[in-house]
């Protein structure tokens, strides 16, 4: 790996590293702003996502702005329902932008304390995957319950979807218990800790 | 050519009538669908959200499975499975390293051979649907493709990722009078159904609405994530917007078999939250709808439009 920052050999900006992660240059976002304007989420973020583009380019400028987009709500808000990569006229994958900003915002364990319950129910969803190999939804929901502190939520659901045969007792499972063992271990496992 | 069938964790709970209506169709095709071998979870949001090895890794383990058993293609009806299979095989295809590093992982090695088709793929594939077709669909319908199955653009490579047009297409062949709307790609909360339930009733709320106000007597789905939202999420739905809507969600395949004339039972139409009767009542469209169809400005037909305001 060749350090391409002249003035900081040291450690590559939050910008650098997510060109190397995803292949995007933030550099070439020129803020037309169609991302903000057709994320249907825009108005929940504290920073659209044209915004969090501006705040990587400004992330060889200060540390302070590479926390903020690590710190951002948006980055757990954002659904990859893919309409901002489809619109931007530079062909940005901000989706994967997105995807990379997560992981990072993990590492340094600087989540969003708002987005709380979305991340209890993305590590309740792959603890369900690890242990099962399938998504055992009943055990999932107890997990994030468990995870979240949302107790009472959807109590009311689950008697409806057992009674339409939605809602399995026992969960299937891949017989191949090793290769997924093999997965999860070969895996950074961002899943694993508590939130 | 030997298809697989990938059901994906959903279909086999929550989106159950989707496998069975679709293998109901299946059966009357001729066709067969045999799964891939000891199939896992695809990884769905969680896992690209929380770490990118893990994303690539389990779908990888799937799209493997498939190969060793000759499977030149493989079906995968849940949208979301099917980006994530279809993402996987282009990330892998186009870096020889990641692909030998996930390939270790998996402990297969991954050649890519299998092709992934989602479901209107492969129902547009059927030569003589039409000849099939005992009871014509003949409604007005609002097709929802979701974000999953048309994007992102350059790997899924399948319809306009805007305004796409098969699954309306398709439901021409039926019979249907599909109608022009705003909300075809538009997201309905997907994943957030369980942790954001708010945000979800909004939007999914925004979808109906749009269907509603145009006429629509059905939504049409291909993604079991949107059905869950649009469907068993109806009274969040309705609480967030202050009316009601009566409109039911049904799949793709649910309406190919209801077209095929068989029995709702086999299409697990008794389980939905929103019931569909009012879809097994005399129809409101003249069938063989054809060529051009309606501006979808028009009134419902026959009156009755499926969502009303409260008073």
């Amino acid at each position: 790996m060749s350090s391409d920052k002249h003035a900081h050999p040291a450690r590559k900006d939050l910008a650098a590293r997510v060109l190397d992660r995803t292949g995007v240059d933030v550099a070439r976002c020129y803020q037309c702003g169609k991302c903000s304007a057709g994320c249907p989420l825009a108005s929940e973020m504290d920073f659209p996502p044209s915004q969090v583009m501006h705040l990587l380019q400004l992330a060889g400028m200060g540390p302070e702005y590479a926390d903020m987009a690590l710190r951002s709500h948006t980055v757990w808000l954002c659904l990859t329902c893919e309409i901002c990569f489809c619109r931007c006229p530079m062909e940005l994958d901000i989706p994967a932008v997105m995807d990379a900003l997560r992981h990072e915002s993990l590492r340094q364990k600087k989540v969003n304390p708002r987005a709380r319950s979305i991340l209890a129910f993305h590590r309740a969803f792959l603890d369900s995957v690890r242990y099962t190999g399938r998504l055992f939804e009943m055990g999932q929901v107890v997990d994030y319950k468990l995870r979240s502190g949302h107790f009472l939520q959807d109590l009311l659901q689950a008697p409806w979807m057992f009674l339409v045969g939605k809602l399995h007792l026992l969960p299937e499972r891949v017989r191949d218990r090793r290769a997924l063992k093999r997965i999860f271990a070969g895996t950074r496992q961002a899943g694993e800790e508590r939130p | 050519m030997k298809t697989g069938f990938y059901p994906g964790c959903s279909m086999k709970g929550s989106a159950r009538e989707y496998s069975e209506s679709l293998l109901a169709v299946a059966r009357e095709l001729g066709r067969e669908l045999p799964e891939v071998p000891d199939w896992n979870c695809c990884g769905a949001t969680a896992a690209h959200n929380l770490d990118r090895d893990l994303a690539l890794a389990l779908p990888a383990r799937i799209l493997a499975a498939a190969e060793r058993q000759g499977m030149a293609e493989v079906l995968v009806p849940c949208a979301a499975c099917y980006s994530r299979l279809s993402v996987t095989r282009h990330e892998l295809l186009e870096d020889e390293e990641l692909r030998r590093r996930i390939s270790a992982l998996v402990a297969a090695d991954y050649r890519g051979s299998a092709r992934v088709l989602n479901i209107i793929e492969w129902l547009e594939a059927v030569p003589d649907l039409e000849a099939r077709v005992r009871a014509p669909f003949a409604r007005k319908v609002a097709c929802y493709y979701g974000c999953l199955l048309v994007r992102p653009a350059g790997i899924v490579k399948f319809d306009r990722p805007e305004d796409p047009q098969s699954l309306d297409r398709l439901m021409r062949r039926l019979g249907a009078e599909p109608i022009d709307w705003a909300f075809k790609t538009e997201c309905c909360g997907a994943g957030f159904s369980v942790s954001r339930t708010d945000l979800v009733a909004e939007l999914s709320g925004r979808i109906l609405e749009d269907a509603v106000s145009r006429g629509a007597e059905a939504v049409i789905v291909a993604c079991p994530m949107c059905h869950l939202n649009l469907d068993m999420r109806r009274p969040n739905i309705e609480k967030r917007a202050g009316r009601k809507f009566r409109i039911p969600v049904i799949y793709v395949t649910q309406a190919v078999g209801l077209a095929m004339g068989l029995k709702t039972k086999a299409l697990g139409l008794q389980r939905h939250k929103v019931s569909p009767s009012a879809l097994l009542a005399p129809a409101s469209v003249q069938p063989a709808a054809g060529a051009t169809s309606a501006s979808g400005d028009s009134p419902a037909g026959a009156g009755s439009p499926a969502g009303e305001r409260r008073p």
